[in-house]
């Protein structure tokens, strides 16, 4: 394994804060086995008028959004072929695998009659005009892609370098199509929106839904892997990584701002500029939605603040966020089917989320101890995290 | 020559000679100009070539009884809807089963021609033909706000239903005065009964009305020599017996207390019930919902296509009543305990559900503002060796 510059942390697995993630794991276990026991209105308060909930907006929407680390770089190293960032690259395609692959499950959980589900892939009932269908087929090929991008911290891991030669020959494709793919879904996330014209508000609806919806993905991609690489390198005591980090700054910050200015330019062009001062819930949201895109537009482009460790995980965060915002603005909040539906999520609902993401992380925490993920360890100090 | 050959046809009939001189040619008109009447009639029928042939042979047959037609104060509206019948058509009623000699729209003839004809059937056909009169009749000042010819609507009417074996009031204009009744009725416009006193006058109101109810009472009355059944109002019990509320396919939304409250709203698109947004088919008789209009299938209707029915059939209510008014229900009033269509539905926010939400944003947001601190406090000491959990 000195070959790779890859190295497992190893370290302890069972650790404090692992016994409280699998705790909240147990509780939302419960609930999920509840819902296959005895349906969806046992556990959510899904509706007729809202159904899709939090499972599909925020483990699915969200959750691919911040699993986009590994296509957001990916398009950096191998598309603009800055390879000075590959050492970022592992961990998030390993954000990217746990992401798309709880969000996948997260649907199934989320389907009223998840045994149909197969039929998405008989080509004799495939409508190609279906936004929905080229999601899930793009979202099920990618999850896919990305266990094939990892699989080589697997076999180093088990010591197959023939089998990892190999794979390496046909990487690039697997490469190409881990770039293609989000690109598709990730703007398509958006354009399932567009047939909503009349049930959406007009400060979020627009025919650039997908173009926003590919901008924020991109950006909170860079941002998981900001806010990835910082809290391991703190938390295991590793080399920082900030150097790299700043450098990568300038390039979110400018795709922030390419966002701002068409979602702004976008609502007076559409002649929608009073709704965003009316005194509703609405307005409100796009204000906090605002505030939370521009603060780190401002710090990842302002060189002084950037080199901040602070300032980074701060903007990181902020726009993680502002990005989950706008997604659950557009699919719940501003979306309004009328009829006099409303939706909040119950509790059993929220733990099922929870405990998706605490199993996320959980994995994350196992993946970087036992395979070779992380770059460049020298001496580190593990400490309990 | 041959006549009465194995055809049946009598070739006689179309020859120069007989066809020059026959008995009760169209108006007095030589054979020629009989022959460019008809392929005009063909023509704007959109009938093809040789049909003018038929509707000279048609137009010659004695069988069928002779119709005037009156224009008062009207959109021909009522002539419209009559053109586009399909079951029959309107040129198999005036081909096959009457035979429509005068209709200041659909006649061919124009000015001194027409009335002279019109005068000549009316003489000729005394006590036999049909009137049918379309539009309201102006009676103020003498009646001079609609004149044909030179002669005052009202005058023709009382003229044309002296020799009439029955009269026809199409549309609502003629069934009870319609739009230009409305107040303040500056033309002091009449329904036709109301000129015609003394006389039984068959209504069918509607703007327009269903061809379909005309036709048939046309048929009606040809087949068996008399008016078919009719209400107080003369209207025909068949198409007018029936509220429009009875057989609405919207009732159900009705019932359940559904309803579209502004044009475009979610109940609006849903197909709920038009009541609030003023349809007045809770107190209208016709047969709308039933036979629907246009032969275009189930639905062609106006409330079928989301407008409100403003009770055109009816005298105190189309034109009259306001279009927002509500319908005075005659079968049972909504119960005031309908379950309202904007009540809320959904869960709502459990206290616990904010707690949770609450909860996990509190515990995102002092992890990240724990761990900026510790990041601050190792930039300023610049020591990368320090360690903290996130």
């Amino acid at each position: 394994m000195a070959h790779s510059p890859y190295q497992p942390l190893g370290g302890k697995l069972l650790t404090k804060p692992f016994m409280v993630l699998a705790l909240l794991f147990a509780i939302g276990m419960y609930f999920i086995a509840t819902r296959f026991a005895f349906g969806l209105g046992e556990v959510t308060n899904l509706n007729g008028g809202y159904p899709w909930g939090i499972w599909v907006v925020v483990d699915m929407i969200i959750g691919t959004a911040f699993g986009c680390g590994g296509f957001a770089m990916a398009i950096l190293i191998y598309i603009f072929n800055k390879g000075e960032y590959h050492p970022l690259m592992r961990p998030a395609v390993l954000g990217g695998l746990f992401g798309y692959t709880l969000g996948g499950i997260a649907v199934i959980i989320d389907l009223g009659r998840y045994w149909n589900a197969y039929n998405l892939l008989l080509p004799w009932y495939m409508r190609p005009s279906s936004v929905m269908l080229e999601v899930s087929l793009c979202v099920m090929a990618y999850v896919l892609v990305l266990w094939i991008e990892f699989s080589p911290a697997f076999l180093e891991r088990l010591g197959l370098k023939d089998a990892k030669r190999k794979l390496q020959r046909f990487m690039f494709l697997i490469i190409a199509l881990g770039v293609l793919l989000p690109t598709m879904h990730q703007s398509s996330l958006g354009s399932m929106l567009l047939v909503m014209e009349t049930q959406l508000s007009p400060l979020w609806f627009t025919t650039w839904l997908p173009l926003l919806f590919l901008i924020t993905a991109l950006a909170m991609g860079y941002a998981i892997v900001i806010l990835e690489a910082t809290l391991v390198t703190r938390a295991f005591g590793l080399p920082s990584e900030q150097r790299i980090l700043s450098k990568l700054s300038p390039i979110v910050g400018w795709l922030l701002a390419t966002f701002l200015a068409l979602r702004l330019a976008d609502i007076l062009l559409r002649g929608h500029f009073p709704q965003m001062f009316e005194a509703n819930l609405n307005a409100l949201m796009f204000w906090i939605e605002g505030v939370l895109f521009v603060v780190p537009t401002v710090i990842l482009l302002s060189p002084a603040r950037r080199v901040e460790q602070a300032q980074m995980f701060l903007a990181a965060a902020l726009l993680l966020a502002a990005g989950s915002l706008y997604r659950i603005d557009a699919y719940l909040v501003a979306y309004e089917p009328g009829n006099g539906w409303s939706y909040f999520p119950s509790v059993p609902e929220l733990m099922v989320t929870i405990g998706v993401i605490s199993l996320e992380i959980m994995l994350y925490l196992v993946f970087i101890k036992k395979l070779p993920v992380l770059h460049g360890i020298r001496n580190a100090q593990p400490r309990e995290a | 020559m041959e006549a009465g050959d194995d055809t049946g046809i009598d070739f006689d009939k179309f020859s120069e000679q007989e066809l020059d001189g026959y008995e009760g040619s169209v108006g007095g008109l030589t054979r020629r100009d009989f022959l460019k009447f008809c392929a005009g009639v063909a023509a704007s029928l959109g009938l093809p070539l040789g049909a003018g042939m038929r509707i000279a042979e048609a137009a010659s047959d004695k069988l069928r009884p002779p119709v005037i037609w009156l224009h008062g104060q009207e959109c021909t509206g009522c002539t419209e809807t009559l053109l586009r019948s399909y079951h029959p058509t309107l040129e198999a009623l005036i081909l096959d089963t009457i035979s429509l000699d005068y209709h200041e729209t659909l006649c061919v003839g124009a000015g001194k021609q027409a009335e002279a004809h019109k005068r000549k059937i009316m003489e000729e056909f005394h006590g036999k033909y049909v009137l049918v009169t379309e539009g309201g009749t102006p009676t103020k000042d003498g009646g001079i706000y609609c004149k044909v010819g030179g002669k005052p609507h009202v005058e023709h009417v009382q003229e044309a239903a002296e020799g009439a074996a029955a009269i026809i009031a199409i549309g609502s204009c003629a069934s009870w005065g319609g739009i230009q009744s409305a107040d303040p009725n500056p033309t002091g416009a009449k329904a036709t009964h109301e000129v015609l006193p003394g006389k039984t006058v068959v209504n069918i109101p509607g703007c327009p009305p269903n061809p379909y109810n005309f036709l048939s009472t046309v048929l009606y009355l040809l087949t068996f020599n008399k008016p078919p059944e009719l209400d107080q109002q003369n209207r025909p019990k068949f198409a007018y017996g029936r509220l429009i509320h009875e057989n609405c396919e919207r009732r159900p939304h009705f019932d359940a207390g559904r309803f579209a409250l502004e044009f475009g709203d979610h109940g609006h698109r849903q197909g709920f019930c038009l009541y609030k947004l003023g349809c007045k088919g809770p107190e209208t008789y016709a047969n709308c919902p039933s036979i629907g209009f246009g032969d275009v299938g189930f639905g062609a209707w106006p409330i079928g296509t989301g407008h409100p029915c403003f009770g055109c059939t009816m005298e105190e209510t189309g034109f009259r009543k306001p279009l927002h008014a509500l319908a005075e229900v005659k079968t049972f009033s909504p119960p005031t305990a309908f379950p309202a269509v904007d009540a809320p539905k959904g869960e709502g926010v459990s206290p616990a559900a904010a707690a949770v939400v609450a909860g996990v944003g509190g515990l995102v947001v002092g992890a990240a503002a724990t761990a900026m601190r510790n990041m601050k406090a190792s930039d300023r000491g610049s020591d990368s060796s320090e360690t903290n959990d996130a």
